[in-house]
């Protein structure tokens, strides 16, 4: 029995309850595996409390920030993260990418999160009307609306009104999420009538159809283009038909980690930060 | 036994009272499953039931999902019943394998589900692609997809239920029955059906709740689009985000139907023994 290492020794303790004291070892066991469950939970608890920074240093930028950024903004804010990070490397970034609605009802919910970075407006005064806010937003970046397209553009579309073909097997974004919102502004101001297959959850959900060869055509960001890395190719929507996104960015009234979240936003808006947008397809506001 | 711990007065019918502690994280974690449902029930907002539940959206979403899990359920057990059949009743080679793979779905992530299905009956598809060339048919985004989507997903739970029943049925009625002369259908329809039909029915009920609960696959397989594809679990997701009394409201009728499938259930399930 004393030979008998691990989960068999504590099985056969469970079974043998009455007798327990006749075998000291697995006592020894039980007070072990106590004392480590008690050190997890220790640990465990003191986890919030570290990640709000060095509570000595209120100024440093350190410690866990959390940035809530929509699904659009997936690949430039993991680079803008790398660079952050380069600069403040005592901070740990974690971002939590969905469409904006979804991060604004969370925030609304009480979720933890210090940055909100959405595609639209509306999303952001939801957040500022419920007193969510720590400051004004700032209008951070812009976003044109693309068709997106399979490689190489086999059905030859050229722009919105070929959209309106009931054969072509279109996938929007949802009018939930902004993308859907702008796509279905676009296609109206320029008079298109559309017969969708499916209207996606979010922006990289309808891209992704086109880049798996399921739909023909989509609506989404020239952002999505650049990150689709030639899985899908982009038709250019001109100007005056074009619904561009504004993004704009905030720190949040209950940030956990104020300091960090305020060093962030002026990250994200100083040339730096614009220069790693652009390179993402975005363009200035 | 009985020289063990004096039984005390709360402890259970048979055995020893678990410890103290025991108790304490039984109860936490009874909390974090039912509160949950408790919340979400205080928050459906009863006052405007009618009217919400007239929004063509949920009625949509209400409608589809009623005709497609039960189709689902349909196809499952003209599929599942004669696959539990051979589970039962053959042994073949790779047999542990190959009803593993049967009944991978049961705890495959639905999502993942969704994009095997894609793979598969895509337009791009191993199948699909043939399929659409020789036909024109192609399967995504169609109320066929979400039909597919959710046999997927649900069809597992029949069969476990029925292969499971097929064992109790003795084999000694079947010999019997065919020394009588019956044939091999009269067999399966006047003694193991009736003898079945306990597991069946518990196999057809979970089926059609897992169907009818069905999101991942579904939404990454047949997309999301109102009347057509967007089922009553997606028009939560969406609806979350423009109408939220909606969702809450579609969001406690699923929980309804799954109350009333664990209450149908309640000899197997719920037996206090």
């Amino acid at each position: 029995m004393n030979g008998v290492p691990g989960p068999v020794g504590a099985l056969d303790r469970r079974s043998s309850r009455g007798r327990r004291s006749d075998d000291p070892g697995t006592g020894r066991r039980a007070r072990g595996w106590r004392a480590g469950l008690a050190v997890a939970l220790l640990v465990a608890s003191c986890g919030p409390a570290d990640a709000g920074g060095d509570p000595g240093d209120p100024d440093a930028v350190a410690g866990e920030l959390i940035v809530f950024a929509a699904a659009s903004l997936t690949d430039a804010f993991d680079e803008l993260r790398a660079a952050f990070v380069d600069a403040n490397p005592d901070i740990e970034v974690a971002f939590n990418y969905a469409g904006s609605q979804t991060l604004a009802s969370q925030i609304a919910e009480g979720a933890p999160a210090d940055v909100f970075a959405a595609a639209n407006a509306t999303q952001m005064d939801a957040v500022s009307g419920a007193g969510g806010l720590a400051g004004d937003p700032a209008t951070f970046t812009a976003n044109l609306l693309t068709i997106a397209v399979e490689p190489g553009n086999p059905l030859g579309i050229g722009g919105l009104t070929d959209l309106a073909d009931p054969e072509l097997v279109l996938v929007l974004p949802a009018e939930e999420v902004p993308a859907g919102q702008y796509a279905s502004e676009a296609l109206a101001a320029a008079g298109v009538e559309v017969t969708p297959s499916s209207l996606e959850r979010d922006v990289r959900a309808a891209l992704s159809k086109v880049e798996l060869g399921e739909a023909d055509a989509s609506v989404v960001y020239a952002s999505d283009i650049v990150a689709s890395d030639g899985r899908a190719d982009g038709v250019e929507i001109p100007v005056e038909q074009n619904v561009p996104a504004t993004y704009p960015i905030a720190v949040l009234a209950d940030a956990p980690n104020p300091t960090a979240a305020e060093a962030f936003v002026a990250f994200v808006l100083s040339d730096s930060g614009q220069r790693i947008l652009a390179s993402y397809g975005f363009t200035t506001p | 036994m009985t020289d063990l711990a004096p039984p005390r007065a709360t402890s259970t019918s048979s055995g020893v009272a678990p410890p103290r502690t025991a108790i304490v994280l039984g109860v936490v974690g009874f909390a974090l499953l039912v509160l949950p449902l408790v919340s979400l029930t205080l928050r459906t907002p009863w006052t405007r039931v009618g009217e919400l539940i007239t929004d063509p959206v949920v009625l949509q979403a209400l409608r589809l999902s009623l005709v497609s899990s039960l189709a689902a359920l349909v196809v499952s057990v003209v599929l599942g019943v004669p696959l539990a059949l051979v589970f039962a009743r053959y042994d073949f080679p790779g047999k542990p394998f190959v009803r593993a793979l049967a009944v991978l779905p049961m705890v495959l992530p639905p999502v993942v589900g969704g994009v095997g299905l894609l793979a598969a009956f895509g337009r791009r598809g191993l199948v699909g692609q043939p399929l659409a060339e020789a036909t024109g048919i192609t399967l995504p985004f169609t109320s066929a997809a979400v039909v597919i989507a959710a046999t997927f997903v649900a069809m597992p739970f029949l069969i476990v239920t029925v292969e499971a029943g097929l064992r109790m049925v003795d084999p000694r009625l079947e010999d019997a029955a065919a020394t009588l002369g019956a044939d091999r259908w009269t067999i399966l329809r006047r003694v193991v059906l009736p003898a079945l039909w306990p597991s069946l029915a518990a196999g057809m009920a979970l089926c059609w709740a897992r169907a009818l609960g069905e999101f991942g696959a579904t939404i990454t397989f047949a997309g999301n689009l109102p009347g057509r594809t967007q089922t009553m679990p997606l028009a939560v997701y969406l609806e979350l985000e423009r109408n939220p009394e909606a969702a809450y409201l579609i969001s406690f009728l699923l929980l309804a139907v799954s109350v009333a499938v664990l209450v149908a259930l309640r000899d197997r399930f719920l037996r206090t023994t």
